[in-house]
């Protein structure tokens, strides 16, 4: 390091290889990627975009919204839960002796408790959840010997993690997801929760709109900050508009006044209530509760 | 020694020092500025949390936008051009050649206040990129470019111009500053800003690749380079093992630069693997530049009581917590906890505060009395800094990064509602908003002292001219 020459090749080469690393192999790896397949199906994801979803996200965008909130739900791993759907020819009781027979298998051997607990007095409702573990090669053998005897039930990966017990999605956000994301805004303070499935578990317009006006109108323990600038509050003219907000009366404008929401507000919403991840992709695999296609 | 020389080398030293004189006060004036106004919107973002509904009608301080606005106001207002007079003034005093080229980073400083004006209204005003670190638009982020790259060609031409061929280790830093920036900065905009963006989220890895290239390996680089040339200067005792030096140096450009993907990260899994092992190895020049500074501080026993000394070596320190944080947060075990929590936001401020804005302000204060030749006007005022500035700083910090653990811990535990989780923090934000109010009082004292020096210096340069135009002619040249 006598000479500035030495000083300037280090340190090109230190960026460059970072450079290639981190900028250049991620869009060689994932730059051409387009359009998936949902796991087990044909359909395509992610969809397309609408004009007012694509807008709202510019809203998102210029007001900052991804200093509070994420979209990108984590997993920290997956389960498998075998359930029973029905006995067959069996009684409950039948059952339960058949399934206390198996106890002896060495591969159950850590499992016995917990399924001596799931089928101890249980008077054999249906649907019922026997097994819940991450090793699917148990599961699998379980499965092989119900079937063996004619019971039926159902199988089913489901991914876990605070995140996903918050119902902040049904598995890990992956790369496919933001195929059409513009700006993609991953966030990285969750002051409020992950949104990346807002639209999942508030679907209606009307919610958002309330909530973006007065967020306390719909959780009085919100601390979210009120986006009043996105609606307009004006007289009721001759006709009340079609679009004003229905709110509650402590919320509610003066007498004669309506607040009304601005494109802005209306594009806002729609891109809300679009943001769903909802179907199991190949890198991301689970059972959905209702199956992407009947 | 022989008075001789020494009369020449001092006359040499006023000279270099004048040189600067315009460029710096450009530079330090309008980050000075910029450093109040990013401290007090940050306050004004933060205040969102303490009253939701302040801002509720006024989309310019909404908090996405005033929060942005104030982080780039510190980052790109202050740190950035601050730190830049600084490296010109290193440049010029250890070539031993006055500044080359003085007019050319004048010109620059303007371009770049410029930049940052039109970045910060562009924010307010909702016109952000969407990309942390990189909201300024296109037309800010073209000036700030153009602007970087004047500074660094005055500073290439004053080294190619040095009397004096050593290189020291405040160099190799503050080399590679200057040549990290433009090549991210030009990347991120190329490939974030432009009309052909990649879709999906390699942008956001782009991202991630640029905010960590910025806000850990250039402020590291700018920061620790100033550090390495200060500390040994005003103790009067040399730096520390070069060894140690350059060690720190290479494995912090090889190591650091590949940091900053997050863990679980929507990408495929190397990415983020790679990223926390290169993370952890950053541990290897942490503790080079570590053992480097404690010869260099405590082994010589230097008391500063307040002085410049003491800014830089409060620096250092935070440096250090600030990148232990920084390590932890990669680390998959406790990431799963941090992530997403106040402490990220705990650990990015002691970085651009606690560490890299306390280092301007000691070279700003050390270098000031030498360029204006004149000593500071309200020096208590300067002291006062240091402690107002340090207290504040420990009590904006700490609260957030307890407050994001225990936040974090909450989240984790699905039992335990989210919004008991937020509740949480908000406790912990009360403290932290205390310590941002002291900062911004703590900066007043640099503005102070910063303008008086200018004014003066305006005034008297306004005397000389008056009395130079009413200055009775010469005989011979009455007579011509
Ligand atoms: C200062 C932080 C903050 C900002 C900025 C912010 N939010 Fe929120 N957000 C919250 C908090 C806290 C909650 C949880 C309380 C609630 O539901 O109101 C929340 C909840 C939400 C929810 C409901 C989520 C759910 O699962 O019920 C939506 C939707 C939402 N925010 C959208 C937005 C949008 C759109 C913006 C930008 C215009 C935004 N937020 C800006 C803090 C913020």
């Amino acid at each position: 390091m006598k000479t500035g020459i030495g000083v300037f090749i280090a340190a090109v080469a230190a960026i460059g290889l970072s450079w290639c690393g981190l900028v250049l192999g991620p869009q060689l790896q994932l730059g051409g990627e387009g359009i998936t397949t949902v796991l087990n199906s044909t359909d395509e994801y992610p969809l397309q975009p609408t004009g007012a979803e694509n807008l709202g996200q510019q809203v998102y965008r210029a007001n900052g919204c991804a200093a509070c909130h994420t979209e990108q739900v984590r997993q920290t791993g997956v389960t498998c839960e075998l359930t029973l759907t029905s006995l067959g020819v069996y009684k409950a009781a039948d059952f339960t002796a058949f399934a206390r027979s198996l106890f002896v298998l060495p591969e159950l051997a850590k499992y016995t408790n917990a399924l001596a607990d799931a089928i101890n007095g249980w008077n054999g409702d249906m649907p019922k959840t026997i097994l819940t573990t991450p090793d699917k090669t148990i599961v699998e053998e379980m499965a092989n010997r119900l079937k063996a005897v004619g019971v039926k039930f159902d199988l089913r990966i489901l991914a876990t993690g605070p995140d996903i017990s918050r119902g902040w999605g049904s598995r890990q956000s992956v790369a496919a997801d933001y195929l059409y994301a513009q700006p993609v805004q991953l966030g990285n303070l969750r002051a409020g929760p992950d949104l990346a499935n807002v639209g999942v578990r508030k679907p209606d317009m009307n919610w958002q709109l309330i909530h973006l006006y007065a967020p306390k109108a719909v959780d009085s323990s919100s601390t979210m900050p009120p986006f009043r600038y996105l609606f307009e509050l004006r007289k009721i003219g001759s006709t009340p508009s079609p679009d004003a907000l229905k709110l509650p009366s402590e919320f509610a404008p003066a007498q004669g006044y309506e607040v009304v929401p601005t494109t802005d507000a209306k594009n806002l919403a729609a891109y809300l209530a679009s943001l769903k991840a909802t179907v199991p992709l190949y890198e991301a695999p689970f059972t959905p509760v209702i199956a992407a296609k009947p | 020694m022989n008075p001789t020389v020494k009369t020449t080398f001092s006359v040499c030293t006023n000279e270099i020092d004048a040189s600067c004189r315009v460029p710096l006060l450009a530079l330090f004036g309008g980050a000075a500025l910029w450093l109040v106004a990013g401290l007090a919107l940050g306050i004004g973002a933060i205040m969102s949390f303490h009253k939701p509904d302040l801002f509720a009608d006024c989309q310019f301080l909404t908090f996405g936008r005033s929060q942005a606005a104030a982080n780039d106001l510190l980052l790109y207002g202050f740190c950035i051009p601050a730190a830049l007079g600084v490296l010109l003034w290193i440049f010029s005093r250890l070539s031993q050649t006055p500044l080359a080229l003085p007019i050319v980073p004048v010109v620059a400083a303007n371009l770049w206040h410029l930049g940052v004006l039109i970045g910060t209204i562009a924010i307010l005003t909702g016109n952000s990129t969407g990309h942390l670190w990189l909201e300024y638009p296109r037309p800010a982020a073209v000036l700030l470019f153009a602007a970087f790259l004047l500074t660094a060609v005055t500073a290439a031409a004053t080294f190619g111009f040095r009397q004096q061929r050593d290189l020291f280790p405040a160099h190799w830093f503050l080399f590679a500053a200057l040549l990290l920036f433009p090549w991210i900065y030009s990347t991120a905009n190329l490939f974030l800003v432009s009309n052909q963006v990649p879709r999906g989220v390699v942008q956001a890895i782009i991202g991630w690749w640029f905010g960590n290239n910025l806000i850990f390996v250039w402020l590291a680089l700018a920061g620790v380079g100033m550090a390495f040339y200060f500390l040994p200067k005003i103790a009067g005792k040399p730096l520390g093992n070069s060894g140690y030096a350059i060690t720190g140096f290479l494995t912090l450009l090889f190591f650091g630069t590949w940091a900053g993907i997050p863990q679980g990260a929507p990408v495929p899994a190397w990415m983020p693997t790679l990223s926390s092992v290169m993370t952890a190895l950053t541990l290897v020049p942490l503790i080079a530049i570590a053992l480097v500074l404690w010869q260099t501080i405590v082994r010589n026993g230097f008391k500063c009581g307040g002085g410049p000394f003491c800014f830089i070596k409060f620096g250092m320190l935070c440096f250090i917590a600030s990148t232990i944080l920084y390590i932890s947060l990669a680390c998959p075990r406790y990431s799963r906890v941090l992530e997403f929590t106040w402490f990220g936001t705990a650990q990015t401020q002691l970085q651009l505060l606690g560490f890299f804005a306390m280092i301007l302000f000691g070279a700003i204060y050390e270098i000031l009395p030498r360029i204006m030749e004149a000593p500071l006007p309200f020096p208590k005022a300067a002291k006062a800094q240091f402690w107002i500035t340090g207290l504040g700083i420990l009590l904006f910090v700490v609260p957030l990064a307890v407050g994001g653990l225990e936040q974090g811990m909450k989240v984790r535990d699905a039992a335990v509602p989210f919004a008991d989780a937020s509740a949480v923090a908000l406790k912990f934000l009360r403290v932290s908003t205390t310590g941002q109010l002291l900062i911004l009082l703590g900066s007043l004292p640099l503005v102070l002292n910063l303008f008086v020096m200018t004014i003066r210096w305006k005034v008297a340069l306004l005397k000389t001219l008056i009395s130079a135009i009413k200055a009775p002619l010469p005989e011979a040249e009455v007579k011509a």
